[in-house]
């Protein structure tokens, strides 16, 4: 056998499961590689370079945020497990965020960091549900959510039990669906409960200069163990024999092995792997099937901060205008009706301190299949039309703008990404950022040396994203060893 | 080794698995999951730095062996002497 070629472990992806993966098992003197077919790391929550400016992929806010002393919470397991002191993450809190419903957002709660102001605004807008909502939180912060042989319950029908106003239940679910959701219209109770602690009994914060932070220190732990790292580098091919995998064939043509393998790329794209070509019985895959859910993002640079424009502090605003709210997958090329706002610059950075530019970000939902056939041109102007579409359903939920042109006269930039952007740089099948809707928990697959780990495991958001691979790495590789 | 100098190679892996924590007052005799936070993680983590700096290598099924400091050094300590011995 060849030692240069043979590792340890090799991990597919360098997005945020993978390294911390890597950093695990590099630390505990595994030879490890991550093999990642982009020329950047991160997956879906990279970075790029646009016109001299530089861009956050997916990353509004990083969830799970807790201040410093608050222990037994996700965050803090992250720092512990991968040796990272949290002053290295710099975290930022939010400013304030708001879930607003109605067509001029008139139903409206305010949550922060403090969970005490998000309790007082539902007892606010919804003095007749407060007891039931307090029945909930109590169920959510007593719910086992790390056991990995719960029987998967309604999230909708739990609540449903608590909170008797659909516009109330409507409004919890959207962020916690927005932020990580792959299932349409409901969700497992588990989920629901590792989401609504992310977002509520947490919070939110980011560093000034955004995921690029805890791409730099993650990348720093895991060189510092003695990781090796392959970019440009995809996995074409997982080659299997006897129930194992026995080997990696790259992008260049070039075979290596390893004891184990674990991929990040997702389920439905790891069992494209192993499969040379597409399975002619959908049957046969043994894996769970991509997700249907997908977005589109708008991002709008401004030469001014957003609260000079009267848009204030919020941080992130969840919005809809309907009588319910319809989280699925839209006819439609994209779903206007609702979506997410982010404003990074309402972060709490400091005194003088912010990014070097106004930005203005919105979310919607979209399907996949609208966008992946198109014509290049085509493609460009349905672009150009949805970018204003999704800006101006968002703008109704932000108060009214100085000028009606005030906007225009202050974008000195804008991008969007679509559900095809995802796929191509990402490689998610149907640019399904959250994934399958069903999670591999156990992250077993057919092979018994080949484990998932990432989004389609089942822990949400950048921080779940990292706690993923570093069980994954723990369960299967490092305990046993 | 002696028993005081094996509690203290325990409590330097702890101090750098869970820096958070605040060591200067851990009870040898009391179990160590009560008075610190520390979860199934942290003790796996515990054991494989065990192996990483020592070579001291802990079966799952004597992890209970290292509830507290007092059964830590006990169990500890003739392993850590066995090593130095053969070396």
């Amino acid at each position: 056998m060849n030692t240069a070629s043979h590792y340890d472990v090799a991990i597919i992806g360098a997005g945020m499961s993978g390294l911390a993966a890597g950093i695990r098992l590099a630390h505990f003197g595994k030879r490890v590689c991550i093999f990642e077919r982009h020329n950047a790391v991160g997956g879906l929550n990279s970075f790029y370079s646009l016109g001299g400016r530089k861009y956050d992929v997916g990353l509004h806010a990083m969830t799970n945020f807790v201040r410093p002393g608050v222990k037994g919470t996700p965050l803090g397991k992250l720092l512990r497990q991968l040796r990272i002191d949290r002053d290295e993450f710099a975290l930022c809190e939010q400013k304030r965020s708001r879930i607003a419903f109605g067509a001029r957002g008139e139903a409206s709660l305010t949550f922060t960091n403090d969970f005490a102001v998000f309790e007082s605004e539902v007892a606010r807008a919804f003095p007749a549900q407060i007891d039931g909502f307090r029945r909930l939180v109590g169920l959510v912060r007593t719910f086992d959510d790390v056991s990995l042989d719960a029987k998967p319950v309604s999230a909708r029908e739990v609540v449903r039990r608590e909170i008797t106003d659909p516009l109330l239940e409507d409004m919890l679910f959207c962020p916690l669906m927005y932020y990580g959701s792959a299932h349409e219209h409901d969700m497992e109770f588990g989920q629901f409960v590792i989401m609504f602690k992310a977002l509520f009994l947490e919070g939110f914060a980011r560093p000034l200069e955004g995921v690029r932070v805890i791409l730099r220190v993650l990348l720093e732990k895991y060189r510092e163990a003695g990781g090796e790292r392959r970019m440009k580098c995809g996995v074409r091919r997982i080659v299997a024999s006897a129930g194992r995998a026995t080997a990696l064939v790259l992008d260049s043509g070039e075979e290596i092995t390893a004891d184990h393998v674990i991929s990040s790329i997702g389920a439905p794209e790891t069992a494209a792997l192993l499969a040379p070509v597409p399975a002619a019985d959908p049957t046969a895959a043994p894996l769970p099937p991509a997700g249907r859910l997908s977005f589109v993002e708008t991002i709008t640079v401004l030469d001014r901060l957003p609260s000079a424009l009267g848009w204030g502090d919020d941080t992130i605003v969840f919005f809809n205008d309907s009588e319910r709210f319809h989280y699925e997958r839209p006819d439609d090329q994209v779903d206007v009706r609702s979506g997410v706002i982010c404003l990074p610059n309402n972060f709490d950075y400091g005194p003088d301190r912010n990014l070097p530019e106004g930005l203005f970000r919105c979310t919607c939902l979209a399907n996949f299949d609208r966008w992946a056939g198109l014509a290049e041109e085509a493609y460009q102007a349905d672009k150009r039309r949805w970018y204003d579409a999704v800006q101006q359903s968002a703008r109704r939920f932000l108060p009214p703008l100085p000028a009606p042109d005030a906007l225009t006269r202050a974008t000195v930039a804008t991008d969007m990404f679509t559900p095809r952007t995802i796929t191509k740089f990402t490689g998610h099948f149907a640019g399904a950022i959250y994934g399958a809707p069903d999670k591999v928990r156990d992250g077993r697959t057919p092979l018994a040396n080949l484990y998932l780990c990432g989004t389609d495991q089942g822990f949400l958001g950048i921080v779940g994203a990292m706690l993923s691979g570093i069980s994954m790495a723990n369960y299967h590789v490092l305990r046993g060893a | 080794m002696t028993k005081d100098e094996c509690k203290q190679v325990v409590l330097d892996i702890i101090a750098d698995i869970a820096p958070d924590e605040d060591l200067s007052n851990v009870k040898p005799d009391v179990r160590l999951r009560d008075q610190l936070q520390l979860d199934s993680m942290d003790f796996l983590d515990i054991v494989m730095e065990l192996r990483k700096r020592h070579g001291i290598e802990v079966p799952e099924a004597d992890y209970i062996q290292l509830a507290s400091l007092d059964s830590c050094a006990e169990y500890l300590t003739p392993k850590f002497n066995a090593l130095a011995s053969k070396g």
